[in-house]
């Protein structure tokens, strides 16, 4: 866990954005999946990510996570432009996106899945004890206290629990920024309860975190800020307080909704608003 | 967090010194088999029946001759086995094994003997064919793409030619190297037996409580030591009782030549199990065997080279095949044109599953193949002696591999079943 933002809540005109995306453009073919994207991140604060099936959430996350390259636009973190060829370089950043599916090896423990690809040695042989050390240590940070045993495999889990380990993997590395992908879709109502709590706390603690979800509930719960995507463009950026239920409804499907105050930011920084359908 | 399904305690740690009892690790190995995670305990328990059966019906089956045979007989498969335990890992499958070794048994008599190079180089070149053979088998599944089945099918065919191109057909290659025919035909001294013996006990022991004390400085749980040498001690009974058998005088003439000791082929399986268990337990490469085995997605995203883990465990599986070629050839003390084929390869893929290795990939270890090897072996030893013909051995280790596999799909089953609560 990083301790690199210590102010629980800032205001996002006070700080600048951990990441930021700006005038982000992606095509698969003839497709236009993302036009002129802008997405900010801050430390701290949750920022949700709402959007219908096919507005183009996953493949922005996947822009992010370096697995699709980006056409045009700037990726900016920490403020610096940079360059991101793959998920090597996005961890290496500090950027972890927990997917949909989890991909987590059911025939592995939890330890043995939170090191995956990452394994700590001694020379060439694994150092398990400190392996599980550590995961144990990162567990008990995040006050998860569900799991029997962390030598467990992750088959015999629940739903929240493997939820709850992929999240806990992304942040055994130090990572700045956690992505999180529909982290609540398949969950019943105690784990969903339980995830956000998660989510929560992982911004308490001074991460960006993204939170992509289709359940307006949950983003209301835990979400600072809530970026709209429609139809491959940014239909909103707004404060959560600043809006209604009704209204991000609204965003999702229309792509406007009167009254929005849209908290981008304006002006010749960003000079990516012309265009919009 | 507000709602909690269990107290537990701190996830992963336990109690200081972690005493935690017998009882409780019982207790752990019983929910894990009723889950699913049945382990070798089918394998195991087929020996020990079938051993059963075959001693009631014929008393020679339990004597040392008879237990020094069913070693080397076995040996071959065995170690193709646990070639294959890496490539069934991954959920795929190696059907060119048996010819692969062979081929490779065919490189080695025919430089040895028609050549004339020295065994070493002969043996040297035997391996270089198998880790040959593995390269271009898993490029062609890793990069290509093509399913394993069907390449290695391919190449069963291939290298069943390859060998009768190179032996000749009709033709036979005799071995005449003392060392290469000592391999599968000679005994360690009972004396050196007995050293080895002692020093691999001592081996085994030292790393068991070593790791253990380790776990626990750390705060980790750990094994309580009466399990811990509740292990050392089976161990240590078990295969001291098969030393001293091995070394009782089994030659029915012993005036005439001695045949006293453990089986040279038996210390070469063992160091293969145990170099071939640290890979896959003790390292990052058998890890991400593993992982690229139980979810080849998950792997990618961890940043696994999982085309390079497609390619290696073919190679591993190749080399392999490549050894038992070499143990076959010592034990027949020749190579012909069918070296490798019959039910070598089905043999060895049976040994892997009825051992515990998984057909979907992604569970299985290198002492299956030990344990399945010796319930094939048993069952041919011990039906040959029994009088039956081949036919019926056959048979019966078919309906043997169906059990196996059956007990691998069921419990599954029952893991996916009791696995997402």
């Amino acid at each position: 866990m990083t301790e690199t933002a210590t102010d629980a809540v800032r205001p996002p005109e006070a700080a600048a954005p951990l990441l930021e995306l700006r005038a982000v453009n992606k095509s698969f073919g003839a497709v236009h999946v993302l036009r002129d994207v802008h997405l900010a991140a801050y430390a701290g604060q949750v920022t949700a990510l709402v959007g219908d099936n096919g507005a183009g959430k996953s493949t922005l996350i996947k822009c992010i996570g370096g697995i699709h390259p980006i056409d045009s636009g700037e990726y900016l973190f920490d403020g610096k432009p940079v360059t991101v060829h793959g998920p090597r370089d996005a961890s290496h950043l500090g950027i972890e996106i927990v997917y949909q599916d989890l991909a987590l090896c059911d025939n592995l423990d939890i330890v043995q899945n939170m090191f995956l690809g990452r394994e700590r040695t001694n020379g060439i042989v694994l150092d398990e004890s400190s392996m599980e050390r550590m995961a144990a240590d990162t567990l008990a940070g995040l006050k998860v206290r569900t799991v029997k045993s962390i030598r467990q495999h992750v088959a015999s889990l629940s739903g929240g629990q493997r939820q709850t380990v992929a999240i806990a993997k992304a942040v055994l590395w130090n990572s700045r920024i956690v992505i999180l992908d529909e982290p609540t879709a398949a969950l019943g109502v105690a784990q969903t309860r339980q995830v956000l709590d998660l989510v929560r706390r992982l911004a308490d603690q001074g991460l960006a975190v993204v939170l992509i979800s289709h359940n307006l509930n949950d983003v209301f719960e835990v979400a600072d800020r809530i970026s709209a995507l429609y139809l491959g463009q940014v239909a909103a950026e707004v404060e959560t307080s600043a809006v209604t239920h009704g209204q991000v409804v609204e965003l999702i499907t229309t792509g406007r909704s009167d009254g929005v105050a849209d908290a981008r930011p304006t002006g010749t920084e960003v000079g990516t608003e012309v265009g919009t359908a | 967090m507000s709602t909690q399904t269990k107290p537990a305690p701190e996830a992963g740690t336990t109690t200081p010194g972690a005493e935690t009892g017998v009882r409780e690790f019982v207790q752990d190995y019983v929910d894990r088999v009723r889950g699913g995670d049945v382990g070798a305990l089918p394998a195991i328990l087929g020996v020990i029946v079938l051993c059963i059966v075959f001693t009631s019906l014929n008393s020679v089956f339990f004597s040392a001759g008879n237990f020094a045979n069913l070693l080397v007989q076995g040996a071959a498969i065995t170690v193709i086995a646990m070639g294959l335990v890496f490539v069934l890992l991954l959920g795929e499958i190696d059907l060119s094994a048996g010819f692969a070794s062979g081929v490779c048994a065919a490189v080695l008599a025919t430089l040895m003997t028609e050549q004339n190079y020295p065994w070493y180089v002969s043996t040297a070149a035997a391996v270089a064919t198998g880790v040959a053979i593995g390269l271009l088998l898993g490029t062609i599944v890793a990069r290509v793409g093509i399913p394993s089945f069907v390449v290695t099918l391919a190449a069963f065919l291939a290298f069943q030619g390859t060998v009768l191109i190179i032996i000749g057909a009709g033709g036979n290659v005799p071995i005449r190297n003392s060392v290469i025919l000592s391999l599968a035909n000679k005994n360690v001294a009972p004396t050196l037996g007995w050293v080895l013996w002692a020093l691999g006990i001592a081996a085994f022991a030292g790393l068991l409580l070593v790791s253990a004390a380790r776990r626990r400085s750390r705060g980790l749980v750990a094994p309580p030591l009466s399990v811990v040498g509740l292990r050392i001690g089976a161990v240590l009974v078990l295969s001291g009782l098969a030393v001293y058998v091995l070394n009782q005088e089994r030659s029915r003439n012993a005036a005439v030549v001695s045949l006293r000791g453990v089986p040279i082929v038996v210390p070469v399986i063992l160091v293969l199990l145990i170099v071939l268990t640290f890979v896959l337990a003790r390292t990052a490469y058998g890890r991400h065997v593993y992982a690229v085995g139980g979810n080849a997605e998950a792997a990618r995203r961890a940043g696994i080279n999982v085309a390079r883990i497609r390619t290696s465990v073919f190679v591993v599986g190749s080399t392999l095949a490549a050894i038992g070629g070499i143990i076959a050839a010592s034990r027949a003390n020749s190579v012909d044109p069918n070296a490798g084929g019959s039910n070598t390869l089905l043999y060895a893929v049976g040994a892997a599953v009825i051992g515990g290795t998984s057909l979907f990939g992604g569970k299985g270890k290198v002492r299956d193949a030990i344990l399945g090897g010796a319930v094939i072996a048993v069952i041919d030893n011990g039906m040959g002696l029994l009088g039956y013909s081949a036919g019926v051995k056959f048979i019966v280790t078919g309906i043997v591999l169906l059990l196996a596999a059956s007990v691998d799909a069921i419990s599954r089953r029952r893991a996916t079943a009791t696995g997402r609560v």
